[in-house]
């Protein structure tokens, strides 16, 4: 129990209670306003009518819906895949990328390699090689479903930009880190799994978290090798009627998707926060 | 009287409300022309164009034979190229005053003010198109047609029924797709695919069975471009109305019942039948599915 709070104390809160409550007002005013504006200027326009009939037609988007949500199905399915792959690959690339030693130059120069690869080059292209370039090799049990090739293009590409956020958490790991634990009698590798690990990988979540979001809208250019995603879904849809408001269902349902994981990117900035402000 | 000061004041204030709360730059453009009169004035070569005494002719990129030859629609080969200039000669501009210009199609179809007079990509005029764009009247009727290969296990279909199994594919944006849908009904969905390009690709690779493109396209592709190509037949018209091809032109353009009585009248003179035989005659039989 916190002891009784003098007169001076519970004055102060009142008054700091106030402040707050005139700063929300004030927040809640000022945004109301804004809106009310930008909602006038935009109505006011001479091609607002136009506009709102080809990108705002509820009744497209009505009809649009089960389409885009279908297409939206097949991202979701190939994005849980795609991730899974990604962060096993980038961790393996990063791991070998900082091994030591001269015994392991070529397997540090290959996955140098892989990286300078597949990071530049555009992930269109990589799709259009491996989507349309490995079936046409008529290899028996090689897969030729266009949404499985795409994932594998996809873990080959965000691999690479992975495994240089992992290398970088790695780095950042103060070297009197490994000293200390080696000094503990723990081996090269524990040290490596029991101390660096933990710490890189809990720096390095939020810009992980960061390309998990452009992983989301990139899994749909997977439909350029035959499958129907969300967006190809709402293009189908703007071809046939020529009205664009099925873009737009299909941009809302991706902001819908990337919120939650902007969410929890904010909440473990906070958490690490107040670890290290902890001690 | 108060209706229309308040009226006036928030035209007065719309731009600089918007000026200040989105950013410099933004604020409207003119407002659209005025409805086309409805009896059609066509002064020839003087039309209200985009840019005065030049015919503005816009089509993809990049563009297909028998339709265009050598993505270069300015050569006058192909038929939609052929049939631009003759509809420019009759507006009354001829081949020196005719411009191109290369939309996308999403560029050809949004609402904003558009770069081109008229626009003649194999559009085929639907109800619920023309809310977005104006149609002249049609210059080709157009039927569907299943493209495979020799190999393919739907090389032998006889009817509609036994496609409903395959795997097929069509170009994103096109009636073939609608028509996959809406006629074939097959047990797997469709393959959508940017181009017909990527379609023919992925027909070669076995990733489908067939692929569905409009019956001169289909003629042009299994005798040129595809080895072992065959045209499993063309599909049969929905709910019996023909599909056709118009040019399409901005919402409420001026020009389109110019361009429309110049196509019926090249229609009516025969120029039109003239052209497709010079450049869709087809060089074999398509069954048609039943």
């Amino acid at each position: 129990m916190p002891p009784p709070a003098s007169g001076l104390a519970t004055e102060r809160r009142r008054y700091r209670r106030a402040r707050a409550r005139r700063s929300t007002l004030v927040a809640l005013a000022s945004t109301l306003v804004f809106a009310a504006l930008v909602g006038w200027g935009l109505t006011s326009t001479p091609g607002w009518p136009r506009v709102q009939q080809t990108f705002f037609s509820p009744s497209a988007a009505w009809q649009a819906l089960p389409q885009v949500l279908a297409g939206l199905w097949l991202n979701l399915r190939v994005l849980v895949v795609a991730e899974i792959g990604i962060l096993v690959l980038g961790l393996v690339i990063a791991f070998l990328r900082t091994l030591r030693g001269p015994v392991f130059f070529p397997v540090r120069a290959l996955a140098t390699g892989y990286v300078d690869l597949f990071r530049g080059i555009p992930l269109l292209i990589a799709l259009y090689l491996i989507g349309f370039g490995v079936p046409a090799l008529r290899l028996q049990g090689v897969p030729t479903d266009v949404a499985v090739l795409g994932t594998v293009a996809l873990i080959l590409i965000y691999a690479a930009y992975v495994a240089e956020v992992f290398r970088a958490g790695i780095e950042s790991v103060h070297p009197s880190q490994l000293a200390a634990a080696r000094s503990l009698g723990l081996s090269h590798r524990q040290s490596l799994r029991l101390v660096v690990l933990p710490q890189a990988v809990r720096r390095v979540l939020p810009p992980l978290l960061n390309d998990f979001v452009a992983l989301q809208k990139d899994c749909g250019l997977i439909s350029v090798l035959g499958a129907v995603d969300a967006v190809r879904a709402a293009q189908i849809e703007v071809a046939r009627s020529f009205n664009f408001t099925p873009y737009v269902v299909a941009g809302l349902l991706f902001v819908l998707l990337a919120i939650p994981t902007g969410r929890v990117a904010d909440v473990l900035a906070a958490r690490i926060t107040r670890r290290q402000e902890a001690g | 009287m108060r209706e229309v000061t308040s009226f006036g004041l928030r035209r007065l204030l719309a731009p600089a409300v918007l000026a200040v709360v989105l950013a410099a730059g933004c604020a409207p453009a003119a407002p659209p022309p005025p409805p086309a009169p409805a009896a059609p004035s066509c002064p020839p070569g003087a039309l209200p164009t985009l840019t005065p005494g030049t015919l503005t002719v816009g089509t993809d990129q990049p563009v297909y034979p028998p339709w265009y030859v050598d993505d270069d629609p300015t050569n006058g080969q192909g038929f939609e190229s052929a049939v631009a200039y003759a509809v420019a000669e009759s507006l009354g501009y001829p081949k020196d005053k005719v411009a191109w210009s290369r939309v996308p199609f999403n560029a050809a179809i949004q609402p904003g003010p558009k770069t081109y007079d008229i626009n003649l990509t194999e559009f085929s005029i639907t109800e619920e198109r023309r809310n977005a764009v104006d149609f002249s009247t049609p210059y080709y009727d157009v039927k569907q047609a299943v493209v495979t290969l020799g190999t393919s296990p739907a090389a032998n279909a006889a009817g509609l029924a036994e496609l409903r199994n395959a795997k097929l594919g069509a170009q994103v944006g096109t009636t073939s797709y609608q028509a996959i849908v809406d006629q074939i009904k097959p047990a797997t969905p469709p393959a959508v695919f940017n181009s017909n390009d990527d379609a023919k690709l992925a027909l070669t690779n076995g990733q489908v069975d067939a692929i569905v493109v409009d019956l001169p396209t289909a003629f042009y592709i299994t005798s040129a471009e595809l080895d072992g190509g065959k045209i499993v037949g063309q599909l049969p018209l929905t709910g019996g109305t023909p599909e056709q091809f118009g040019i399409v032109l901005d919402k409420g353009s001026a020009l389109t019942p110019c361009v429309s009585g110049v196509v019926d009248r090249l229609r009516t003179g025969g120029t039109l039948t003239a052209l497709e035989s010079q450049w869709l005659s087809s060089a074999g039989a398509a069954p048609e599915l039943r």
